[in-house]
């Protein structure tokens, strides 16, 4: 594939998808972080030009010296952003410790089964990460609201006596995030835990370890790169969640995602919603470089 | 030790459920006569018969399928090169930025991805719709495609295409009548995860469409809004039965190409 091409006909390899990607999904950042540095105007669209390419180099340093950083300052002030962000994190960090918590026998078991059941199971964890996100959060309403499903369940065994009230509360959110990313977490648990040498853990018994230590000294370690990957996968996006705590959360719920939302789409400010975006932009960073780490190591590795 | 234990196949059948029970009570009250979605009244068609002559949803499908079509097509070619980008150029440059470019998208919150484009669109004076919406998923979608298509390349065996060059085909004729056929699986189940992303997304389709290109899934968020009723429940019935046929065919489909190459491997050991 390296040999013979011409070179350029060779580079449009590279130089095609990274192009685009520059463009569409590189560019666009800068754009976001120059419009949070602008004032909001009555207009369409609705801020202050920022762009003035007639000037040429005058024009673009006035454009430097017309930066603000209001839309920052204004954001510090009130309490509603930073309690958002506060609270995005806390709910996402939550739902991760009980998504790995949940994912992690699931993962077991499969990595336990026979391996010609393996791959069945495989895809059933898959096949619900292929229908509609919206349509999974969707279908947890009908069993949590008042009257739902789950209530009607609970109320005619007896189990309660009056109907819980979740949805629209902070547990609906949990259960949906919990929902919505298992598929995320499993499948890296299960990857590492496939791999590993069965020897090891039979070793440790073997000189007198009880299954449990065993399990925690030797086969808790040894997925870790599992863990993290799963961890960083469901926490990160889940920070920005914007769906399930719009459809499952209460009036009271904060989340950064649903903040940016109506920031933009009801208040139609959109050099707030630009600074909101930014910051939690690097909030993310970190996790995501850590993440993008994590991957190109397992891509390594499996190699 | 290395058995399956009682606890092994408790947490796998309460996993599942926990997995599949909301869906499978989604289908089913979809079919319930009862305009209530948690009381059953007996067996009905009459919701997806409200929901076909629906004019506003239907329209709405049919942007959500010409986009997913559209948009799949052209990320799985842009996710195909980047993924040979990706093994087969150990180093060039801004290969760091490259390969962030590729994995940043997956994880990243879909408000920010939205808003981001949506204002690239503005910026350069682009009307929102048809266009926009497709070039949106197309930027995100080929992400996973590249990560789907790179898995399998890191584990093609490159000495096949040394003996196609070696024997005089072309660069273009090697990836061509080699390579292509052998990661054709994993462009295919790229393709339809590309589709089905682009079919379901809510997020970035209602930061970067515009005016008369409502797709589904923003048809959906706004009756969603209003209650849960039956003919939502018909409308998300019909778009799980669509993914899973898909994903089905694609799986039979790799399967099918797998036992044909171990079969065809053999043969070749066998002649030689």
């Amino acid at each position: 594939m390296n040999r013979l091409l011409p070179a350029l006909v060779n580079r449009l390899v590279i130089i095609i998808p990274y192009a685009w990607l520059l463009v569409f999904f590189l560019v666009p950042f800068f754009i976001v972080l120059r419009i949070s540095l602008s004032e909001a105007a009555v207009a369409m669209p609705p801020y202050l030009p920022v762009f003035a390419w007639a000037d040429g180099l005058s024009g673009f340093i006035d454009n430097i010296r017309q930066f603000s950083f209001d839309n920052y300052v204004w954001l510090t002030e009130d309490a509603l952003y930073t309690n958002a962000y506060l609270s995005s994190l806390t709910i996402a960090l939550i739902s991760t410790v009980l998504t790995l918590l949940i994912a992690y026998p699931i993962a077991y078991g499969m990595a336990k089964a026979p391996a010609t059941l393996r791959p069945t199971l495989l895809m059933l964890v898959i096949l619900p990460f292929w229908t509609s996100f919206l349509i999974r959060v969707y279908a947890w309403i009908a069993i949590l609201k008042p009257e739902g499903l789950l209530n009607q369940l609970l109320l005619s065994t007896g189990i309660i006596s009056e109907p819980l009230i979740i949805l629209n509360t902070n547990t609906a959110i949990y259960i949906g995030i919990v929902y919505s990313y298992l598929p995320f977490m499993v499948l890296p648990l299960y990857s590492a835990l496939e791999k590993m040498d069965h020897s090891l853990t039979e070793a440790a018994q073997d000189l007198g370890c009880t299954p449990i230590s065993a399990f925690w000294r030797i086969t808790f370690p040894l997925s870790l790169p599992g863990v993290v990957a799963g961890c960083l996968l469901v926490f990160i996006p889940a920070v920005g969640e914007f769906v399930i705590p719009d459809l499952l959360g209460g009036s009271e719920t904060l989340m950064i995602g649903k903040t940016l939302w109506n920031e933009f789409n009801a208040n139609r400010d959109w050099p707030v919603s630009s600074a909101v975006a930014a910051i939690l932009l690097m909030i993310l960073v970190v996790p995501i470089m850590f993440f993008q780490n994590a991957q190109s190591r397992l891509d390594r590795e499996g190699r | 030790m290395n058995r399956w234990s009682r606890f092994n196949i408790a947490s796998i059948v309460i996993g599942f459920a926990f997995l599949y029970l909301p869906i499978v009570l989604l289908v089913v009250f979809s079919f319930n006569a009862s305009k209530l979605v948690t009381v059953w009244a007996g067996f009905s068609t009459q919701w997806y018969a409200q929901l076909f002559r629906n004019q506003a949803l239907m329209d709405a499908a049919w942007v959500t399928v010409r986009v997913g079509l559209l948009s799949a097509t052209v990320a799985t070619v842009l996710g195909t090169l980047a993924a040979l980008a990706m093994t087969r150029y150990q180093r060039f440059h801004g290969r760091v930025l490259f390969s962030g470019m590729i994995y940043a998208p997956l994880v990243m919150p879909e408000v920010i991805t939205g808003l981001s484009m949506l204002l690239l669109f503005v910026a350069i004076g682009f009307d929102r719709g048809f266009w926009t919406l497709t070039i949106a998923h197309i930027t995100f979608t080929m992400c996973f495609v590249a990560v789907v298509i790179q898995s399998r390349l890191a584990s093609f065996d490159r000495s096949i295409e040394e003996a196609a060059l070696d024997l005089g085909a072309t660069p273009t004729a090697t990836f061509f009548q080699v390579t292509l056929p052998v990661i054709a699986p994993a462009v295919f189940s790229g393709w339809v995860l590309a589709f089905t992303l682009s079919l379901d997304d809510l997020v970035i389709s209602s930061f970067t469409s515009g005016p008369g290109a409502t797709t589904l899934p923003m048809k959906i968020y706004s009756q969603v809004r209003l209650g849960v009723t039956p003919e939502i429940n018909a409308a998300c019935t019909i778009l799980i039965g669509i993914v899973a046929t898909g994903v089905l065919i694609a799986s039979v489909v790799s399967r099918r190409q797998q036992i044909q190459r171990e079969r065809d491997e053999r043969a070749a050991f066998a002649g030689g």
